[in-house]
């Protein structure tokens, strides 16, 4: 019984996932121009059914290795291809932060709040004053925090690191 | 993707009602949940608190039982009923809540009133711990006169109305003057006020309820002041809302200069997020335009002011106007003080709506409660004096905050509920039957739960009814109407 439920939790979730991501509005995402060859024109909703469909497994595509740390400090190493956004990047390769990305990548919170580490932030392209406008809300806001639904991987971030501001209230009290 | 849909769910469905069938006994052997491994743990609230909460617990536990109660036979709480209806993406929430309802250890029952129908204590019998998630239903009054004339509401109404709620589904609103005034200049206000002055055909693309649609497509309101007790510096919106007021199709902004004299001084000194705030108020005002054509709608902030009166009609009956006591600010920054200078000013309108706030309610004697504070008075989560009893949300920390805030809160309680399982406070060593009394209970007492299927049904029949009308879904208003459409 356990697993058969389990199936059914992990298959409407992924239909869920599959529904919203042809949605047209998380298709205006920041990815959508850039995704890189033949993809281009389906848009970046597509795109994400077709690199869910991949989750798991190492394609050649998947050559930028980005590393995640969590709010308990626990780091996630992953190899991920350049042009998908870092809220994909957390939920296909399921990367344990909790609560990330509440309302689907559609700027509407600050759950998928990020802290890049100084070279890469001033690297990136400026902040649309929408994104901002939800940072300003974020927990632990600092001068590098962008949201991940709206940073694309690039080939130039190979290596970087990203963290989840930590969550000092309850780090002490679980060293109590 | 109606095709689709229906070649992925039906099979998925057979396949599934298969797979319970077969292993339900063997299932159960597998899990060998001995008592101390299976704790049970109740939820009272079936809105954003409760559903994060639930998540968290199953995340962090891998044998622990939730069982959300939830008054309403529908799930979700303010994510249904507070969220505006042209905020859709906020609702995204809804999928994982969704997720978490139908996890193989949580089940949903609507329906059930925690303090009436089962009390507190009956559910601290049945379950090792007890959650209480249950929100702010009530609302902080005025405590002015007039308060209780015709044409006054609470913001909390008012939204409750064109969100389908369905104790607010008779407010009959009066939509039939110019001027409407709103006390309060947080996001609920904003809400309210973005709604009055919307073009109808936004709205008619949201899920707002039908009557509300038509009432708000009659209504002769076009000007909404926004009114707080203190300065530009201090109002409590978020600028999301504020962008989307500045923005707004067919509205110019109808704001005082005079009072932004000395801010643009002190602009370099904010925190960020309080600087572009004030930044984008100030754009609003230098925009404001000398020859704007008289058929736009307007909207405006009013400062220093403070309710003193509702005045009455002649005959006595219905909102003429509301007098306003002038307040000066004593202090600066976010803990500056209004001070009435007592002196007052008349404002005309036929409509005053009170966003002063949303309070929580006591649920049950059993269950201590700080009536100064409007809240359950408790240590990061933990109910004080009463072992077992745990809250969380806006009954944990008072109404304020955006969802991300809910969620983190919630995150926190479910933490401390999961460490004092592992440390022996919280005792789980004793069997705990959970929903196995719970349910017979309320049958015997008359009550017929809903399940998380059953709401999925009336789910269906309101995206059904949407659809037919280009909505994305046309609520269902009335209890009745649900209970009946989930045990169909």
């Amino acid at each position: 019984m356990a697993r058969c439920v389990h199936l059914q939790s992990l298959l409407s979730g992924l239909a869920s996932r599959v529904l919203f991501s042809l949605s047209p509005r998380v298709q205006s995402g920041p990815c959508l121009l850039r995704v890189p060859g033949g993809l281009q024109s389906r848009g970046f909703g597509l795109y994400h059914v077709l690199s869910s469909t991949s989750e798991g497994s190492s394609l050649p595509e998947d050559n930028v290795t980005l590393h995640f740390v969590n709010q308990d400090g626990v780091r996630t190493t992953t190899s991920v291809t350049e042009g998908v956004s870092l809220l994909n990047v957390v939920i296909n390769k399921k990367i344990d932060i909790s609560g990330f990305g509440a309302c689907d990548g559609t700027l509407a919170c600050s759950t998928c709040h990020l802290i890049f580490e100084e070279n890469i932030f001033e690297k990136m392209d400026s902040l649309a004053d929408e994104e901002v406008d939800m940072l300003d809300l974020a927990y632990g806001l600092t001068k590098t925090s962008r949201l991940g639904c709206q940073v694309c991987v690039r080939k130039w971030m190979d290596g970087m690191t990203v963290r989840v501001p930590r969550d000092e209230k309850m780090a002490s009290t679980r060293t109590q | 993707m109606n095709t689709s849909r229906m070649f992925v769910f039906k099979p998925m469905k057979s396949l599934l009602t298969k797979c319970t069938r077969a292993t339900v006994t063997s299932g159960l052997r597998r899990l060998a949940c001995t008592p101390s491994s299976c704790p049970r743990v109740c939820i009272v609230g079936g809105g954003p608190a409760g559903f994060y909460t639930a998540q968290h617990l199953l995340k962090a536990h891998p044998a622990i039982q939730v069982d959300i109660y939830e008054r309403l036979p529908i799930p979700f709480g303010l994510v249904r009923f507070g969220v505006a209806p042209d905020h859709p993406e906020v609702k995204n929430v809804i999928n994982t809540f969704t997720q978490t309802a139908q996890h193989e250890r949580c089940s949903f029952h609507g329906n059930v009133t925690v303090g009436k129908d089962v009390s507190v204590e009956e559910l601290q019998q049945a379950y090792h711990a007890v959650v209480l998630s249950y929100g702010a239903e009530g609302n902080r009054t005025l405590g002015v006169p007039g308060e209780n004339l015709s044409g006054v509401y609470s913001a909390k109404d008012f939204v409750g109305w064109y969100n389908g709620l369905p104790s607010n589904k008779g407010l009959n609103p009066d939509l039939s003057s110019e001027t409407a005034v709103i006390l309060g200049q947080g996001n609920v206000a904003l809400d309210v006020a973005r709604i009055l002055l919307s073009p109808l055909d936004v709205l008619t693309k949201t899920d707002i309820t039908q009557p509300s649609l038509q009432a708000l497509a009659a209504s002769r309101v076009r000007r909404v002041l926004i009114v707080g007790r203190r300065g530009p510096l201090q109002v409590a919106c978020t600028i999301k809302e504020l962008r989307e007021m500045v923005n707004l199709p067919g509205n110019r902004p109808d704001m005082l200069s005079a009072d932004f004299q000395g801010i643009a001084e002190v602009l370099k000194d904010l925190p960020r997020p309080r600087k572009r705030l004030t930044e984008l108020m100030m754009k609003a005002v230098q925009e404001r335009p000398a020859g704007a054509p008289l058929t736009s709608r307007q909207w405006g902030f009013r400062f220093l002011r403070s309710p003193v009166e509702v005045l009455p009609s002649p005959d006595l009956t219905q909102t003429a106007g509301i007098r306003l006591g002038i307040n000066r600010l004593e202090g600066s920054g976010e803990g500056a003080r209004a001070v009435p200078t007592g002196e007052t000013e008349d404002v005309e309108c036929g409509m005053v709506i009170s966003s002063i706030g949303y309070q929580s309610l006591p649920i049950d004697p059993a269950v201590p409660f700080d009536h100064h504070k409007a809240i359950i008075p408790n240590a990061m989560g933990r109910v004080q004096q009463a072992s077992g009893l745990y809250c969380s949300g806006w009954v944990k920390r008072g109404p304020t905050g955006v969802i991300a805030t809910t969620m983190n809160d919630s995150f926190d309680t479910a933490r401390v509920l999961i460490k004092d399982m592992e440390t022996g406070v919280l005792d789980v060593s004793t069997v705990k039957p959970g929903s196995h009394t719970v349910t017979p209970l309320l049958q015997k007492r008359g009550v017929n739960p809903v399940s998380f299927s059953d709401w999925e049904k009336i789910d269906a029949e309101e995206m059904k009814r949407g659809t037919a009308v280009g909505k994305p879904r046309e609520k269902l208003l009335d209890v009745t109407e649900m209970l009946k459409t989930a045990h169909s």
